[in-house]
C-alpha cells in the first residue's frame, strides 16, 4: 500500500516538474534545446531584444555559425570567418574543440532602440570549464532587433624571423638484444623541497614542491598515502593535473593532492612517494608570466599575462600558482588552462581563482607554467 | 624444456645413488674436463650396457659396445659443474663422478657500471663490475687479471684487479671535469665498455645583468658555471622574478643556452629582479629609484 503511495507520488511530481519546467523554462535551457523565442524572420532579426541576443547564442551553442553571422547587425565590420575564428580560436587551442554548455544573459540597459546585456558563455573543454563574458549592444534595425557582436580579432603577427637556439634532449633507452649488464640510463634525481598537509573542507590537502635536481629532463609524479595512527592506510592519490609533469633541470614545480574523504585530525602520518623518468624534452618555447596581480574579493584571484618569447605557437598552456604566507610556507596550488593559444610575444591574460579565506594569508605567490604545442611532444 | 631436463637429471642422479651404492669401479673418467674439450670414458663392460653422463643442466646418453670406450665429442659438454657418469648394464650398474670446468681462455666479459651518470668531483662514485664468462657463458672461477680504465679528457684511471670466483671489482673517483667518460673493462682480449656522464655540480655564484631596451629591460647571467668551473648544462632551468614591494610581478623560467640565461621583462621603476636556479640564488637588481 505504502509502495502503491510512493509511486503515485513520484508521478505527480514528475507532472508538475514537467509543466513547471516547460510553462517557465531557464533562460539558457530554453535556447539550449530550441524552444526559445524563435527568430522571426532568421537572418532578418527578432521581435525583442532578449530574443535576438537568446538567438544568437542559441546558434553558436550548434555551432550553426552561418545562421549565428548572418543574424548579426555589423556583418560589415568582419568576415564570418573572424566571426568563427573570434569563437573558436585562430589556432588550436581548448577553444576548438569546447562546446558551449550553457549561457546567461543579464539586461544591462534598455532603450526604445538599443539594449544592452552581459553574456556569461559557459564552454566545456576536456580540462573542465571557461566562461567567456561578452557585453551584446543589441538594436533595432526597422522593426527587428539584431545583435552588434563585439568582435574580439587575435593580433596578427607580422612575417618575421625569430631566432631560437633549439635545446633538447633524446634518449637512447637499453635495448632487448643488450648485455644483461648493460644498465639503462638513471632516472632523474627529483626531490621534494617543501610538503604541507592542510585541512580543507573536511577532507586533507597536500600541497608541496617538487625539484628536479638533475641535469636531464624528467616526467615526474607525486603519489601520497595518508597513515593512519596505527600505520595503515587511509588513503592513496596522485597529484593527477595539480603538478607541472614535465619538469627541466633545477626546475621546481608545485603539486597538490587532495583526499577529500579523510579528515587531518585522522591522520597520523604522510608517505610521499615522488616518481621520475627520464624522457625526451625541449627547452622552448620560453613563456613569461608578467603583471601579475591579486584581486581582492568578491572574486579572489590571481590575474597576469602570459608571454611566449619563443618563435612557435603554444597551442596549450598549463598554468600553475603557488600561493605562499608571509613565512614562507605554501598555503594553496590552483590552476588553470589557457583557453587560446599563445602567439609569440603577444600577451594572454590568465585568472586562477583561489579560496576566499586565503586571500588575507597570502602574502606572496610563484606562477610556473607547462605548454602543449601540437606538432611537438611537449 | 629445461625444467624437463633438470627433471629428468634429477630422477636419474637420485636413482643412480641407490645403485651406485652396491657397485662401482670399472669406469674411468677423467677428474676435471674442460667445457667443451673432447675426452674418453674407458668402461669394462662385459656386454652391452647404456652411458648416462649426468649433470643438473645437462644429460648425455651413449650406447656402449663390450670394452669399447666412449668418445665424448669437443663440445658436446659445455656446462661447468658436476657430473655423474653411469654405466647400466643388464646385471650392473657401475659410477664414476667428475668435473666439468670453465675453458680458461675468457670470451666475453659482463660489465655492471653505476650509475651512468653522476656529478663531478665525488671520491668513489663510480662502482665497476666484471664478469668473466668463457665461450660457453660459465663464469671463469679461475682467479685472472681484469683492467678497468676510466678515461676522459684528463688522466685516465687505471686499476688492475684479479677476479675472485668469477667477479672483479672496484670504485673510482668522478674527475673534476665534466663529460662523458669511457669506462672500460678488459680481460686478456676480450673487453666491454660503458658511458658515464659526469656532469656539473650546482651553480656556483650565479650572477645577472640588467640593461634597458625601451619599456623594456634585458636581464642576462653571466656564463653559469659550478664550484670547480665546469658549465652548468644547458638546459638548466633559471628563473627570473620581478617584485615590486615584496610581491611577484613577473616570473619567467628560462634555460640555459650557450651558458647563459637572458629573458626581458617589463622596466618598471622601484621593481627588484632577482635570479635563481634549483635551491641556489644569485645576485638582485632594483630598478631605478623611487
Amino acid at each position: 500500500m505504502r509502495g502503491r503511495l510512493l509511486a503515485l507520488l513520484i508521478v505527480v511530481v514528475t507532472a508538475v516538474l514537467i509543466t513547471v519546467g516547460t510553462l517557465w523554462p531557464i533562460q539558457s535551457a530554453s535556447a539550449m534545446a530550441g524552444t526559445s523565442p524563435r527568430s522571426l524572420n532568421g537572418s532578418s532579426g527578432s521581435a525583442s531584444p532578449q530574443a535576438a541576443a537568446q538567438s544568437l547564442l542559441q546558434a553558436i551553442s550548434r555551432r550553426n555559425w552561418g545562421a549565428a553571422y548572418a543574424a548579426l547587425a555589423n556583418k560589415s565590420e568582419f568576415s564570418e570567418t573572424e566571426f568563427v575564428r573570434d569563437l573558436t580560436g585562430s589556432y588550436t587551442s581548448l577553444r576548438s574543440y569546447a562546446t558551449l554548455d550553457g549561457f546567461d544573459l543579464s539586461p544591462l540597459r534598455a532603450a526604445s532602440d538599443e539594449a544592452q546585456f552581459q553574456a556569461n558563455l559557459n564552454w566545456s573543454s576536456v580540462v573542465g570549464t571557461f566562461q567567456d563574458v561578452r557585453n551584446l549592444r543589441v538594436i533595432k534595425a526597422g522593426d527587428r532587433w539584431q545583435v552588434v557582436w563585439p568582435i574580439d580579432r587575435e593580433p596578427k603577427i607580422p612575417p618575421q624571423v625569430i631566432p631560437v637556439n633549439y635545446l633538447r634532449w633524446d634518449v637512447i633507452y637499453r635495448g632487448a638484444q643488450d648485455d644483461w649488464g648493460t644498465q639503462d640510463v638513471e632516472s632523474p634525481h627529483v626531490r621534494i623541497v617543501d610538503m604541507h598537509p592542510v585541512d580543507r573542507g573536511g577532507g586533507t590537502v597536500i600541497l608541496g614542491e617538487l625539484l628536479n635536481e638533475d641535469v636531464v629532463p624528467a616526467f615526474v609524479t607525486v603519489k601520497a598515502t595518508l597513515l593512519a595512527k596505527d600505520g595503515s592506510a587511509l588513503a592513496t592519490e596522485d597529484s593527477f593535473e595539480k603538478i607541472s609533469h614535465i619538469l627541466l633541470p633545477k626546475q621546481v614545480t608545485p603539486f597538490r593532492i587532495d583526499f577529500k574523504n579523510v579528515r587531518l585530525a585522522q591522520v597520523d602520518n604522510v608517505r610521499i612517494e615522488p616518481s621520475s623518468t627520464l624522457v625526451a624534452a625541449s627547452a622552448d618555447p620560453v613563456i613569461g608570466v608578467e603583471s601579475q596581480k591579486l584581486n581582492p574579493l568578491p572574486l579572489p584571484s590571481l590575474t597576469g599575462q602570459l608571454v611566449n618569447q619563443s618563435g612557435q605557437v603554444v597551442n596549450i598552456t598549463h598554468v600553475l600558482s603557488t600561493f605562499y604566507d608571509n613565512r614562507g610556507q605554501i598555503i594553496w596550488v590552483a590552476d588553470q588552462y589557457t583557453n587560446r593559444a599563445l602567439l609569440p610575444q603577444t600577451p594572454v591574460p590568465f585568472s586562477i581563482s583561489y579560496p576566499a579565506d586565503l586571500a588575507d594569508k597570502i602574502n606572496n605567490y610563484r606562477v610556473v607554467t607547462s605548454t602543449f604545442s601540437v606538432g611537438r611532444f611537449q | 624444456m629445461k625444467e624437463r631436463t633438470i627433471l629428468l637429471s634429477v630422477s636419474i642422479m637420485a636413482a643412480a645413488m641407490q645403485l651406485a651404492a652396491a657397485e662401482s669401479g670399472g669406469l674411468q673418467v677423467p677428474r676435471t674436463v674442460e667445457a667443451g674439450s673432447a675426452f674418453s670414458i674407458t668402461t669394462s663392460a662385459s656386454s652391452k650396457a647404456v652411458l648416462y653422463i649426468v649433470s643438473p643442466l645437462q644429460v648425455l646418453r651413449r650406447d656402449v659396445e663390450p670394452g669399447a670406450s666412449v668418445d665424448i665429442g669437443s663440445g658436446a659438454l659445455h656446462n661447468a659443474g658436476h657430473y655423474l657418469a653411469l654405466l647400466v648394464g643388464p646385471s650392473s650398474t657401475e659410477k664414476a663422478e667428475f668435473d666439468v670446468v670453465a675453458a680458461s681462455q675468457p670470451a666475453s666479459v659482463s660489465f655492471l657500471a653505476k650509475p651512468s651518470r653522476l656529478p663531478v668531483n665525488l671520491p668513489e662514485g663510480i662502482s665497476g663490475v666484471a664478469y668473466v664468462f668463457d665461450v660457453f657463458r660459465n663464469l671463469v672461477l679461475k682467479p685472472m687479471p681484469v683492467s678497468f680504465k676510466l678515461s676522459d679528457s684528463g688522466t685516465p684511471q687505471t686499476r688492475s684487479v684479479a677476479t675472485r670466483n668469477g667477479v672483479a671489482w672496484v670504485k673510482m673517483n668522478s674527475a673534476p671535469k665534466a663529460g662523458a667518460a669511457q669506462f672500460q673493462v678488459s680481460v686478456g682480449s676480450v673487453a666491454n665498455k660503458r658511458v658515464v656522464q659526469q656532469v656539473p655540480g650546482d651553480p656556483c655564484n650565479l650572477r645577472m645583468s640588467a640593461r634597458r631596451s625601451g619599456e623594456r629591460v634585458v636581464v642576462e647571467t653571466e656564463p653559469v658555471r659550478d664550484c670547480s668551473g665546469n658549465a652548468v648544462s644547458d638546459g638548466t632551468i633559471v628563473t627570473f622574478t620581478q617584485t615590486y614591494n615584496g610581491r611577484s610581478e613577473a616570473t619567467v623560467d628560462v634555460p640555459l643556452k650557450r651558458d647563459v640565461a637572458r629573458t626581458e621583462l617589463p622596466a618598471r621603476e622601484g621593481s627588484v629582479i632577482s635570479v635563481a636556479t634549483g635551491v641556489v640564488m644569485g645576485n638582485e637588481i632594483r630598478l631605478g629609484g623611487r
